[in-house]
C-alpha cells in the first residue's frame, strides 16, 4: 500500500534541514508502528521518498511524503496520531493512498506558490521590483557550480510574482515558481530583482501539478482557517 | 516533552555539556541526572551546551547570556551550573560557558547570589588544574550525589542565601561523600613539587573519596533517552548494561576509576530496549559499557533484540566496544541487519611484550582469529585502534603496528579482493589513579617519530591506511591530565586570548598554550615528560577512586616488569581497594569465567590463586626511556 501524507512546518522547527525532517519522519513511523516496507541490500532503509527539498529555515503549508507499506491499513485517524507525534511545529493535514505506479513528487510537481515577508524595503520599492522582473524577458545570474562560472535564466521559472499587502517591517510577496528542470528558490530570485529585499520569513503555501491547463496539488485538503505560528513552548 | 517547571522551593540545575549539542546531547551522564532530579518535587533541571563561536559571537553583541535550550532560560537563573568534563582539551569552554552565564569565572569572587559551579566525569578525578573556577566537584556516580547535593542547596535556599553564607554552603556540601570543594583546601609547595594538600577546616574530610552505586539494577535511567531533531553523534538508542570494568588495562583510566563491575541484569536491560525503541522510534540500540563482550547475557539481549516479534522494522544493535575475539565476532555476526561496512577492534599495542605491559593481554593468535571470522562472514574492512609512546615501548614494539595491520589485510584478501584494515594510532596521555599516573609521556617530536616510523612500514602494504591524532593536542591534554593549581592562570589566560574548542582541530591554539605556560614560568616537561617517584606527592592524592596507592605502585613494577594481571572478575581479588574499600562487590550474572577465559584468550584460569602477581622490582623508573 503506498500513502501519500501532507504536512506542515511552520515555527521553530522550520531550523531543522531536509534530512533532519526525514529523519524525524523514519521515527515517528516507527512509533507509529506502520509497518514500513524496507529496501534490500546491506543497510536497508524504510521506502520513504520527500518532495522537493524546503530550504533550512522555510516554512510550509504544503510539504509532502510517500511510505510505502508492506501490507494495507486503516488511515483515516493517522493525521491526528502521527500529529501528535511529530514535534510542535509539524502537523499532517491529510493522508491518501496513491496508485503504486504514481509518479514521485520530484517527477509530478512542476511549480510551488510562495509567501516571502521582505524587511527593509517599503511596498513601493517591492512593487518596482516586481514590476520591472514581469516586464524583462530575461533575468540573467551567474553562479559557481563544481568550481565553474555558469549563467542561468531565471525568468522562465517565473510563473507569477505580486506584491501581496504590506507587513509591520516591509512586505509580502507572493511567486509562483517554477521546478522543472531546476526549482527556483525564492532566495535566489529576490536576490536577483534588488539585493535590498531581505527575507524575513518564506511560506510555501503550495506545490502544483499542472498538465496542460489542468492544474492541482499532490493532495488537496480544504482551505484552514489562517494557519497560525503561534507555539507552545 | 514536557517543559521543565521551576519554583521558588526548587533547586534548578543546568546541565551544561562544555562542547557544541551535536556532542553533548547524547552524553549518557547528564542524562540520566537530568532525569532523576526532574522526578524530584524539590528539583528541576534543564540543559545547555556549548555556543559554537559564531552564536557565543552574537549572544556577546547583543550582551545575551548563555541559556538554556529546553525554556530558554537564562543561565544565571539556575542555582547549580554542572558541567561535565569529559576531555580535558574542554576546560577553556567551561571558563567560557561560566562567563557567559554571567558567573565570575573565579570561585573566590562569587556571591551568595551567584550559581554554583559544579563539575562531574572521568576529568575530575583531578581537577585541581580548574579549582580556581569551581565551587563543587563530584567523584564517582553521579545517581545518589544530585539527591544528595540538592537537599544541602534546598535548605541553603530556604535559608534565604544571605550573604557571606556561600562558605558556609560549601563545608556543608563538603560533608557529602563524594563531594570536593576545592576552595576549603590549602596548598602549599616545596619548590616546584607539592608539599601538601589539607583541609581549611576540621569538618573537612583530608582525603575525598568517590562515589559508587552498589546496584545498577536500582538506575535504569535514563529511561525517556531524549531525542534531538537535528543529528548528533551516536544518534541511536543508547542502554548501559554495565559499569567499571577490571580488565585492567594498566593505560586506561576510565577501567580504573569506575570498579568493581556491576552487571544490570538482562530483563532490565531487555525492557529498557523494548520500551526505549518504541518511545524513541530509533531502529538502532547501541549497548554500552566499557566492554560489551564481557555482560554475562549478552548473545541472549543481541538475539532477543533483533528477532522481538514487537519492532518496528529492522532493529540494529551496536556494540560500541568488542573485544578481540572470534567469539565476539559471531555475536556481532548476529546483527544481520548487516550494517556490515567495518569492525573495529582495539589490540592497543603491536607486540605481545608491549601487550604484557599495558596488560592488554591479546594473543597475535586471537586478532588473527577474529579478523579471519569478520572478513569470512562477509565484513570487508576492519579499524584497529593502537597507542604509541607506551611505557618501554621499542621501535620494535612501533613497527609490530604495521606487522599486525599487514598480517590481517593478508587474512581478509583470502576472503575479499578488496579488504582493508585502517590502523588508527593515538599518542599515550598517561592519567591519574591508573599505573602509569608515573610514567613520562613521550615528546611531540618522539611521537612524530614513531608516526613518521608506521607511516614507513604501513605505505608500500596495500590495503592498509593509517590516521592518528595530532601529538600537539596529545601535549597540551598531558598539561592538564597531571597538572596542579599552578595551571589555573594559564587556562584562564588562554581562555581570554580566545583559545575556546580546543578539542576541535580548527581551534586548537598550539603555540597559545606553550607560549602561555612558558609565561607563568611553568616547564612543560616537569609536567608532562618527567618520570614521577614514588614518594612524589601527586595533585589528586587528597581524592580517591577507591584505589589503593600502593597497589597501583605495585601494578607499574609489574608493568615494567612484563607480567600481566589477569581479571579479578573471576580470579582472586588483587585488593585495588575498589571494592575492599567500599565493602561492594562485583555484580556479575556468572561465577564463571566465559568461554575462552577471562580476556577471552583461552588463558588458563583454572589455577585461580596461583596466578601470577609476584612484583620482580626494577632498580629505577627514571632509566625509562
Ligand atoms: S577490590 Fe579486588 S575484586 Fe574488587 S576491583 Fe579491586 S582487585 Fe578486583
Amino acid at each position: 500500500m503506498h500513502l501519500r501524507f501532507r504536512f506542515n512546518k511552520s515555527g521553530k522547527v522550520r531550523f531543522t534541514s531536509h534530512r533532519d525532517v526525514a529523519r524525524i519522519w523514519e521515527r515517528v513511523l516507527r512509533r507509529a508502528g506502520l509497518p514500513l516496507a524496507y529496501s534490500e541490500g546491506f543497510s536497508p532503509r524504510p521506502r520513504l521518498s520527500f518532495g522537493l527539498a524546503l530550504s533550512t529555515g522555510y516554512e510550509s503549508d504544503a510539504e509532502y511524503l510517500d511510505a510505502r507499506l508492506r501490507e494495507p491499513i486503516d488511515f483515516h485517524d493517522l493525521p491526528e496520531r502521527l500529529s501528535a507525534l511529530l514535534p510542535v511545529g509539524m502537523d499532517v493535514t491529510g493522508v491518501v493512498e496513491i496508485p503504486s505506479s504514481a509518479d514521485s513528487l520530484q517527477q509530478a510537481v512542476t511549480s510551488c506558490r510562495w509567501e516571502v515577508d521582505v524587511i527593509g524595503v517599503d511596498e513601493q520599492i517591492a512593487a518596482e521590483a516586481v514590476a520591472r522582473a514581469l516586464a524583462a524577458t530575461e533575468i540573467v545570474v551567474t553562479r559557481e557550480r563544481k568550481g565553474k562560472q555558469v549563467t542561468d535564466d531565471l525568468r522562465p521559472g517565473v510563473l507569477a510574482l505580486d506584491v501581496l499587502e504590506p507587513t509591520e517591517s516591509g512586505c509580502r510577496l507572493a511567486a509562483e515558481l517554477g521546478t522543472q528542470p531546476r526549482a527556483l528558490r525564492p532566495a535566489e530570485l529576490l536576490n536577483a530583482l534588488e539585493p535590498r529585499l531581505e527575507a524575513l520569513v518564506v511560506r510555501r503555501t503550495h506545490q502544483w501539478i499542472t498538465a496542460g491547463d489542468e492544474r492541482c496539488e499532490p493532495l488537496a485538503i480544504a482551505p484552514s482557517p489562517a494557519t497560525s505560528n503561534i507555539e507552545v513552548s | 516533552m514536557q517543559a521543565p517547571s521551576h519554583a521558588p522551593h526548587k533547586v534548578a540545575w543546568l546541565f551544561t555539556y562544555p562542547d557544541t549539542y551535536e556532542i553533548g546531547l547524547p552524553n549518557q551522564g547528564l542524562q540520566i541526572l537530568y532525569e532523576i532530579v526532574n522526578e524530584r518535587d524539590d528539583a528541576v533541571a534543564e540543559r545547555s551546551y556549548a555556543p559554537w563561536t559564531d552564536l557565543e559571537a552574537e549572544l556577546r553583541q547583543r550582551d545575551m547570556p548563555l541559556f538554556s535550550v529546553d525554556t530558554h532560560r537564562p543561565a544565571r537563573a539556575f542555582d547549580i551550573l554542572a558541567f561535565n568534563l569529559s576531555a580535558e582539551l574542554t576546560y577553556t569552554n567551561l571558563l567560557n560557558c561560566i562567563d557567559l552565564a554571567g558567573v565570575p569565572i573565579r570561585s573566590a569572587e562569587r556571591r551568595a547570589d551567584d550559581p554554583i559551579i559544579a563539575v562531574g566525569g572521568h576529568c575530575t578525578y583531578n581537577p585541581e588544574p580548574i579549582a580556581d573556577f569551581v565551587d563543587i566537584v563530584a567523584l564517582g556516580d553521579g545517581e545518589e550525589l544530585v539527591g544528595d547535593i540538592t537537599e544541602v542547596v534546598r535548605d541553603w535556599k530556604a535559608s534565604g542565601r544571605t550573604d557571606g553564607s556561600r562558605e558556609n554552603l560549601l563545608r556543608e556540601l563538603a560533608q557529602i561523600p563524594g563531594v570536593y570543594c576545592p576552595s576549603l583546601y590549602d596548598v602549599s609547595y616545596d619548590g616546584e613539587f607539592l608539599a601538601e594538600v589539607t583541609p581549611r577546616y576540621p569538618d573537612v574530610p583530608a582525603v575525598v573519596e568517590k562515589r559508587t552505586v552498589a546496584d545498577l539494577a536500582e538506575w535504569p535511567y535514563p529511561k525517556n533517552q531524549l531525542v534531538p531533531l537535528t543529528e548528533v553523534v551516536h544518534d541511536r538508542l543508547n542502554v548501559e548494561v554495565f559499569r567499571g570494568c577490571t580488565r585492567g588495562c594498566r593505560f586506561c583510566q576510565a577501567g580504573m576509576i569506575t570498579r568493581p563491575v556491576r552487571e544490570r541484569p538482562a530483563d532490565q536491560v531487555r525492557t529498557m530496549i523494548q520500551n526505549g525503541l518504541e518511545r524513541t522510534g530509533y531502529d538502532e540500540v547501541s549497548l554500552t559499557s566499557l566492554s560489551t563482550a564481557d555482560y554475562s547475557d549478552v548473545q541472549r539481549v543481541v538475539e532477543e533484540t533483533i528477532d522481538d516479534p514487537a519492532n518496528c522494522g529492522q532493529v540494529s544493535v551496536a556494540l560500541p566496544s568488542l573485544r578481540v575475539d572470534a567469539f565476539t565476532v559471531n555475536v556481532a555476526a548476529k546483527i544481520k541487519s548487516a550494517r556490515r561496512t567495518g569492525l573495529t577492534f582495539a589490540p592497543e599495542a603491536g607486540t605481545w611484550r608491549m601487550r604484557q605491559v599495558i596488560n592488554k593481554l591479546i594473543r597475535e593468535e586471537d586478532l588473527y582469529g577474529a579478523v579471519e571470522s569478520a572478513y569470512s562472514q562477509g565484513w570487508r574492512r576492519m579499524k584497529l585502534y593502537f597507542l604509541t609512546g607506551l611505557p618501554t615501548e621499542t621501535d620494535e614494539d612501533t613497527a609490530g603496528i604495521a606487522e599486525l595491520a599487514r598480517n590481517c589485510v593478508k587474512i581478509g584478501k583470502q576472503y575479499n579482493k578488496s579488504a582493508s584494515v585502517t590502523v588508527s594510532v593515538g599518542g599515550y596521555v598517561p592519567k591519574p589513579f591508573t599505573p602509569f599516573q608515573w610514567f613520562g609521556q613521550n615528546t611531540v617530536d618522539e611521537l612524530h617519530r614513531k608516526i613518521g616510523l608506521l607511516r614507513d612500514e604501513t605505505r608500500r602494504a596495500k590495503g592498509v591506511q593509517m590516521k592518528w591524532h595530532d601529538p600537539k593536542a596529545t601535549l597540551i591534554e598531558g598539561i592538564m591530565s597531571r597538572g596542579d593549581r599552578r595551571l589555573g592562570p594559564v587556562i584562564e589566560e588562554v581562555w581570554r586570548k580566545g583559545g575556546v574548542f580546543q578539542e576541535w582541530s580548527e581551534h586548537f591554539a598550539y603555540d597559545l598554550w606553550i607560549d602561555t605556560m612558558a609565561k607563568h614560568g611553568l616547564s612543560v616537561d616537569w609536567y608532562v615528560h618527567r618520570h614521577r617517584t614514588e614518594p612524589e606527592v601527586l595533585p589528586w592524592d587528597h581524592l580517591s577512586a577507591g584505589l589503593h596507592k600502593d597497589f597501583l605502585w605495585q601494578d607499574w613494577r609489574d608493568a615494567l616488569a612484563e607480567v600481566g594481571l589477569p581479571d579479578c572478575r573471576w580470579t582472586p581479588c588483587y585488593d585495588c581497594g575498589a571494592c575492599t574499600g567500599y565493602g561492594i562487590e562485583h555484580i556479575v550474572a556468572s561465577a564463571t569465567p566465559p568461554a575462552g577465559g577471562s580476556q577471552g584468550t583461552g588463558q588458563d584460569l583454572t589455577g585461580g590463586a596461583s596466578v601470577p602477581v609476584t612484583l620482580s622490582p626494577r632498580p629505577s623508573v627514571g632509566s625509562l626511556t
